[in-house]
């Protein structure tokens, strides 16, 4: 179990203070952890970015697989500072060629995320981002996409996480790395 | 004022990397697909570099980008040049209080978000999406940023469909892409 925080890098303070809390979002009795507010802040942005590539750099990872949308946003710089190619995972209908899907579960219903084929090989190694971890359905759905084409996934990298939801629990074995928990 | 890097030895790399999906979304769209670029980590860079290199030292303190695959182009080249990024968002996906812009589309209208607070009067902009098409989507943007009273400096695209005339549905703002697709 990992988390920057517990090492207390100085640069954890700054990115947590930059995140705004919106009560009530998307609905009542939600406290939304709103990272657009970190993106304002170049240092913190710089430095979150920065925690993950120090992290990840000389790991042989050849694939960031960032979830729409949110994961778009800290994925791609994190892919090309370590020279890793970037897989957008996508909800349906949006990536033009053929896909592979994986359903899961939302509180209410479900959800299918997809990703291109072809866009990994067997035998690679990949992170999964996504801004934030709460019961982990999302993240766990586009790890499933990775590892049923043969790929290892060596760890899912979120800025936030929401601890109570379990999401760490629903992983399973595979490691999580998070800057900043939230209760 | 149009722009457009073919001289650039790197534009060949990053051209052959996007792929054409036929009839996508729907029968006769050309689909310009630029996942296939983002699985080229040279070409993914040297995308993002041609931004960089014409935008930095231009005091240019705001990166927009155009939800969703503007949010793969505009981060890299706002943390490189020293700039906040902005997401512009589809209704209902930012948490916090917005402005909002109605634009047209082929069939019906669609609205486009930022963020009260986001941006400050005088600061200078950018506007970067993958494509443009029409221009509807880029041209909402820009108004979202000039009401909260930037300056839109550019828009950039890495592909540009100009029979489409999207330019010119910019206003004179300038338009700086790194490809033509007819």
């Amino acid at each position: 179990m990992a988390t920057a925080e517990e090492q207390q890098d100085p640069r954890i303070a700054r990115i947590s203070s930059a995140i705004r809390v919106i009560p009530d979002f998307p609905k009542p009795g939600i406290m939304f952890q709103d990272i657009t507010t970190l993106l304002l802040d170049t240092k913190a942005f710089k430095d979150t970015i920065d925690l993950f590539v120090e992290r990840y750099r000389d790991k042989n990872i050849s694939v960031v697989a960032g979830v729409e949308a949110r994961g778009f946003i800290f994925g791609p710089p994190i892919a090309l500072a370590i020279g890793a190619k970037f897989v957008p995972m996508r909800k349906p209908n949006k990536l033009p060629g053929k896909v592979i899907s994986e359903e899961y579960s939302l509180e209410y219903g479900t959800d299918i995320m997809e990703m291109h084929v072809g866009a990994v090989e067997a035998g690679e190694r990949a992170l999964v981002i996504d801004d934030l971890i709460a019961t982990g359905g999302t993240l766990c759905a586009a790890v499933k996409l990775l590892e049923r084409v043969g790929v290892h996934v060596v760890e899912c990298a979120c800025v936030i996480e929401l601890l109570g939801l379990k999401g760490r629990e629903r992983l399973g074995d595979r490691p999580l790395f998070v800057l900043v928990n939230s209760t | 004022m149009s722009a457009y890097r073919d001289e650039d030895p790197r534009i060949h790399g990053i051209k052959t990397r996007i792929r054409v999906v036929p009839n996508f979304p729907k029968p006769g769209i050309m689909f310009q697909d630029i996942t296939t670029l983002l699985l080229d980590p040279k070409a993914f860079k040297d995308t993002i570099d041609l931004f960089v290199e014409r935008y930095k030292g231009k005091n240019i303190s705001v990166v927009a980008g155009i939800e969703a695959r503007g949010f793969i182009f505009g981060p890299p080249i706002a943390l490189a040049i020293g700039a906040k990024f902005v997401p512009l968002r589809k209704p209902r996906k930012l948490p916090g209080e917005v402005i909002s812009e109605e634009y047209i589309l082929e069939y019906g209208r669609d609205c486009l978000e930022m963020h009260v607070g986001a941006v400050k009067p005088g600061e200078r902009a950018l506007v970067v999406d993958d494509l443009i098409a029409t221009g509807g989507t880029l041209c909402a943007a820009m108004n979202l940023l000039e009401r909260a009273g930037a300056e839109v400096v550019e828009c950039a695209c890495v592909i540009e469909l100009p029979d489409l005339k999207g330019r010119e549905r910019l206003n004179g703002k300038p338009l700086y892409v790194l490809i033509e697709s007819h």
